[in-house]
């Protein structure tokens, strides 16, 4: 228990650096940008409306005191770093005087919510289908679902979406193609809100798992006809234990290991996918709001939502990467 | 080489069909070289007619032959992806040979920078970069910033290679003949390497034509370039679907299809291929 102890702290350390490179690294890229915040900020703002000379003045030097744009750039870093500690980020400019931290808050829980379905349904079924189509590899029903896999598995999750959209939109409207939940649903802990989150996740949550299922079940497919070959199953079949068993206990749980290393590795990929697919069916998630914020060029919540993308994909990375040992008694023994 | 290219089109299917796929679409791509129209001349037919003998993929609300223009679309996407490839191809041998042949704390430096890279969310960070670029981010600079990005699983697979040929005979025969790091690294190394790099080239084409086109499509790049993305984004920019406009989303997206499938099918059996494990299953074995 004592070097899982050791593992945990070591990875743990790990986060922290990715995170922390990750943050810092798009603090600089905007900072060192030509777009000037302040002035962004005044565009935007006396767009609208006319303000006098003096006013402009009097804004410009309150916004040039809030971004602390007019100090060094180390101590921007600092004070920004010691701010993000603190949960405080600025103010947004989409929906001034919102803390920017809250936008990003509130649609969170949508991403995440999203992101853990998905990645649970695609993880769970592509490996139990890839692994029974690795065992049975006569089947005519799973060599047939293989060959679906190699055609969707490559298109980008922007197309699928886009094709469902088009498919479940146009062609055969059925499904509500847009937002969280019903316009007319009060929201809270009851029954019909939950039903109408559950209703209009149902196409993007789909076409996130048709584009994922396809790796699980490829990759899941491969290894286990590599570990079918192993002396053990041989064994196994030739002492007559049931197929259920080896499949289910020996071969499948086996393969599963490497699965779980690359989930890990391909979760910010899977990320960048949701945050496509909730801008295409307008879903109140992270990625609605970013691209939002990027058309309205409001400096403060781009920086937020990434640096809280970038933490949340690492914490779940790790969290991934903690459950490894668990599944392999090899490394829980070392 | 080119027996082994008869032979995997012979024997392996997967291979065809993506030779198929993907020579249809550079075939196509090419025919942009004597197109007859100017891509960025609007207005040019009439607009919304639909697929017929004369306009084979029928005519756009923006007056453009579609058959004509979705070749120099798919030309530049072509381009796009395989400048990505190129310079990611640069990067990631580089950082795979050095990490692997060098090792210690070189290696594990790299390995750090390459966990962080492996853990970015890239689209968050190249939102980012369109934020601040803005129109400077044109198709060279979204290139080179999209190889910075999608080296490190390459890395990684060509580091691994490397670290089984270190203690190999041959290299040992180089070191002690005095051959330079660099020298073994890029000539007795990288040759080992190659198949491996060229599988990968492909996939990295696949995933880099697919951030274009979603960038695109958003709006995220030089939109009066003709790409599949801004194709998309200009159809869905004239409410081509609600309008009646099928062809102008159907028939790019159909296209674009097939040439990620043979992308992906290509870069799959050629790697089928190197590992020769699969490849004494396929025979049987």
């Amino acid at each position: 228990m004592r070097t899982y102890g050791f593992f945990v702290l070591k990875r743990f350390g790990q986060l922290l650096i990715v995170v922390f490179l990750g943050v810092s690294a798009t603090f600089f890229i905007t900072h060192l940008s030509p777009l000037d915040p302040v002035e962004q900020t005044m565009g935007r703002l006396t767009r609208q409306s006319g303000f006098s000379p003096e006013a402009q003045e009097a804004m410009r030097a309150a916004l040039t005191e809030l971004y602390g744009t007019d100090k060094p750039l180390l101590e921007q870093f600092y004070s920004f770093w010691s701010r993000l500690v603190r949960g405080d980020m600025g103010p947004s400019l989409l929906a001034f005087p919102t803390p920017a931290l809250r936008l990003v808050k509130r649609a969170l829980p949508w991403t995440v919510g999203l992101l853990t379905t998905t990645v649970l349904i695609t993880w769970t079924v592509g490996n139990l289908l890839g692994g029974l189509a690795g065992y049975f590899q006569n089947s005519r029903l799973l060599k047939a679902f293989g060959v679906f896999a190699i055609g969707v598995q490559p298109i980008p999750y922007y197309i699928v979406a886009f094709i469902m959209l088009i498919l479940f939109g146009f062609l055969w409207p059925v499904l509500p193609i847009s937002g969280g939940a019903g316009m007319f649903v009060e929201p809270g802990w009851n029954i019909h809100y939950a039903l109408s989150i559950v209703h209009h996740s149902i196409l993007p949550a789909s076409s996130i798992v048709v584009v994922g299922l396809g790796t699980w079940f490829l990759g899941m497919r491969a290894l286990v006809s590599n570990v079918v070959t192993e002396d053990y199953v041989t064994y196994a079949e030739f002492g007559g234990v049931e197929s259920r068993k080896i499949v289910g206990s020996y071969v499948i749980r086996n393969a599963m290991i490497p699965q779980l290393t690359a989930l890990a590795m391909v979760l910010g990929g899977v990320f960048s996918g949701t945050i496509i697919t909730e801008e295409v069916f307008s879903y109140p998630g992270v990625g609605t709001l970013l691209i939002d914020a990027v058309n309205a060029g409001d400096y403060t919540l781009v920086l937020a939502v990434t640096s809280i993308s970038i933490a949340t994909v690492a914490t779940a990375i790790f969290v991934i990467d903690l459950l490894y040992p668990l599944l392999d008694p090899r490394v829980r023994v070392r | 080489m080119f027996h082994i290219i008869r032979d995997l089109l012979r024997f392996n299917r997967e291979f065809a069909i993506g030779v198929a796929f993907l020579g249809l679409i550079v075939v196509y791509s090419l025919l942009s070289f004597v197109s007859p129209i100017d891509p960025d001349i609007q207005f040019m037919e009439f607009p919304d007619l639909p697929p017929s003998g004369e306009y084979w993929f029928g005519t756009n609300s923006r007056g453009q032959d579609l058959f004509w223009q979705l070749t120099f679309a798919f030309r530049n996407t072509l381009g796009f992806g395989i400048m990505v490839a190129a310079f990611s191809r640069v990067i990631s041998i580089t950082v795979g040979l050095v990490s692997g042949y060098v090792g210690g704390a070189v290696d594990r430096v790299l390995m750090v920078i390459n966990d962080v890279f492996v853990t970015l969310p890239l689209l968050p960070v190249l939102l980012v970069f369109f934020f601040v670029l803005g129109d400077s981010l044109n198709t060279i600079n979204l290139a080179l910033l999209m190889a910075c990005l999608g080296w490190p699983f390459d890395a990684r697979l060509i580091r691994s290679i490397t670290l089984g040929l270190r203690h190999r005979e041959f290299t040992r025969h180089a070191m002690f003949s005095g051959m330079s790091p660099l020298k073994i690294m890029f000539e007795e190394h990288l040759p080992y390497v190659m198949p491996v790099v060229f599988a990968t080239a492909m996939a990295n084409m696949l995933w880099a034509i697919g951030v274009e086109v979603t960038l695109a499509v958003l709006g995220f790049t030089n939109i009066n370039l003709a790409t599949v993305g801004t194709t998309i984004y200009w159809a869905n920019n004239h409410s081509a679907m609600i309008v009646g406009v099928w062809w102008w989303i159907v028939i790019p997206v159909v296209l674009v299809v097939m040439l990620f499938i043979g992308l992906y099918l290509l870069a799959v059996s050629l790697n089928e291929y190197i590992d020769p494990r699969s490849r004494l299953r396929r025979m049987g074995g």
